[in-house]
């Protein structure tokens, strides 16, 4: 193999291209990102970054360059079309040929079928969306904050310890009920209030309102908040636009085998990813979260090098989120469908531990405050443990 | 091989002690335990991707 491409300069992107020169990789290596930056962390955005506590040089994902490497950057530049045929993929005006592809595009917010084009209407994914946001909440604006999932609630759960007013509006009866039941989004529901948000939940948006910028957001039930600055926060897509030619299977996500491998020689990592999970009988699954895209980039690179001898990726997923003072963390695939145990501490607190029962083994795991326990109940889920092994655990470590 | 941790970068999310059980420990304080600072040879891969999967990259090895 002589020319490798990594398309997509963020996570995933990165780690496949450090793992494929430590192990061995001695031909031409080319990195195509789309934002003009070197690779940068993007959970800060909605946290440290956004306060201003983490500056840029602090969420560089290299901080000693890239001269080790001996990669071809090619940043600011648009991965825009893939011939799996011919072996190439058209970057920009040019048309690159190659001997193996790693496809790490990722994926960028929803927006509403209503949202318009006003001045202080916001998503966020990248570090120009964090600035822009920053300069409202340092600018004193009220946020209103559409969705309730995990970056608009850390958007949130910023501008309020910036002391900013803060409006949440939820379309679902609890924050994040879907995934993780009524029980914690109650808890969710009781931190955001707790910390001054206004959180207005089972509402729908009709429509974002101003006179060249926005002014107010106008809910279904007639009401209305009015705000300087809206962010859309209802979850994101998968990047997959430029291969809509390519020959590649691609449904919710580049479509791939055990192995992470799209067509022979071509593979995928992270947001853009879906794959058939061992670790959960081999349900296809496309993960949004840092560290399945960190492991990813590794798997993948890996596969390339490896050609027909190459591994199967199996993971148990795993996201935190920093909310005010408090660490959300969750282990697993579980959803509000499955049965839930508190094993440690109480929901009437914000430090608990609570598990996830499905078809007798364990589901998932969701910790408030509780890295240890979350740890230790992963490892059940990634050994398929029975759920009953997991209580017995649970009455000996409370 | 030698186990350095940036305790200031540290968020405690304790990825590391899933990766590498018998090396880093979050007890219930909240607080990373490094339990072998000089682990052996056969640690390097769990050590290894406790390094890459750390969401706040403190970890770092040296040798």
């Amino acid at each position: 193999m002589d020319h490798i491409v990594v398309v997509g300069a963020s996570l995933a992107g990165l780690r496949a291209v450090e793992t494929l020169r430590r192990e061995g990789f001695a031909g031409r290596l080319t990195l195509v990102g789309a934002e003009r930056h070197e690779p940068y962390d993007r959970p800060p955005l909605s946290k440290d970054y956004l306060a201003g506590t983490a500056d840029r040089a602090a969420i560089a994902l290299r901080k000693d360059g890239f001269d080790d490497l001996d990669v071809v950057l090619r940043l600011g530049e648009t991965a825009h079309s893939l011939d799996v045929d011919a072996r190439t993929v058209g970057i920009s005006d040019s048309t690159v040929a190659f001997d193996g592809l790693l496809i790490a595009t990722g994926a960028h917010p929803r927006t509403l079928p209503t949202q318009p084009a006003l001045d202080g209407v916001h998503t966020l994914r990248t570090v120009e969306d964090a600035d822009a946001i920053s300069k409202w909440i340092d600018g004193g604006a009220r946020l209103c904050v559409i969705g309730a999932g995990f970056i608009g609630a850390e958007v949130a759960a910023t501008a309020r310890g910036k002391g900013r007013e803060v409006t949440v509006l939820e379309a679902l009866p609890q924050p994040m009920v879907r995934g993780v039941g009524p029980v914690i989004g109650a808890v969710l529901a009781r931190l955001h209030r707790a910390h001054g948000v206004d959180l207005r939940l089972g509402v729908g948006v009709q429509s974002i309102a101003g006179e060249g910028r926005v002014e107010r957001v106008h809910l279904v039930d007639g009401s209305v908040v009015a705000c300087d600055v809206v962010l859309v926060a209802i979850g994101a897509l998968p990047s997959t636009d430029w291969l809509t030619d390519s020959g590649l299977t691609v449904d919710n996500g580049v479509v791939c085998d055990a192995a992470l491998r799209a067509a022979p020689g071509i593979v995928a990592a992270g947001d853009v990813c879906r794959w058939p999970n061992a670790a959960f009988d081999d349900e296809l699954m496309r993960i949004e979260h840092w560290t399945n895209a960190a492991e990813q980039g590794v798997h993948a690179a890996r596969t390339l090098l490896a050609g027909e001898s190459a591994e199967p990726f199996v993971t148990v997923p795993f996201v935190w989120s920093d909310q005010y003072d408090v660490k959300i963390q969750s282990a697993g695939r579980f959803s509000a469908d499955d049965r839930m145990e508190v094993v440690s501490g109480s929901t009437d607190d914000d430090r608990f531990v609570a598990i996830f029962e499905r078809a007798g083994r364990v589901s998932g795991v969701l910790g408030f405050s509780q890295p240890r326990r979350v740890m230790q109940y992963r490892r059940f889920i990634a050994d398929s443990a029975s759920f009953a092994d997991a209580l017995a655990f649970a009455a000996e470590n409370p | 091989m030698k186990i350095v941790v940036d305790f200031d970068k540290c968020k405690s999310n304790a990825v590391c002690m899933g990766a590498a059980p018998e090396v880093f420990e979050v007890r219930d304080d909240n607080f990373l335990y490094i339990l072998q600072e000089a682990p052996g040879e056969d640690q390097r891969p769990a050590v290894e991707e406790a390094v890459r999967t750390c969401p706040t990259g403190a970890i770092s090895v040296e040798g």
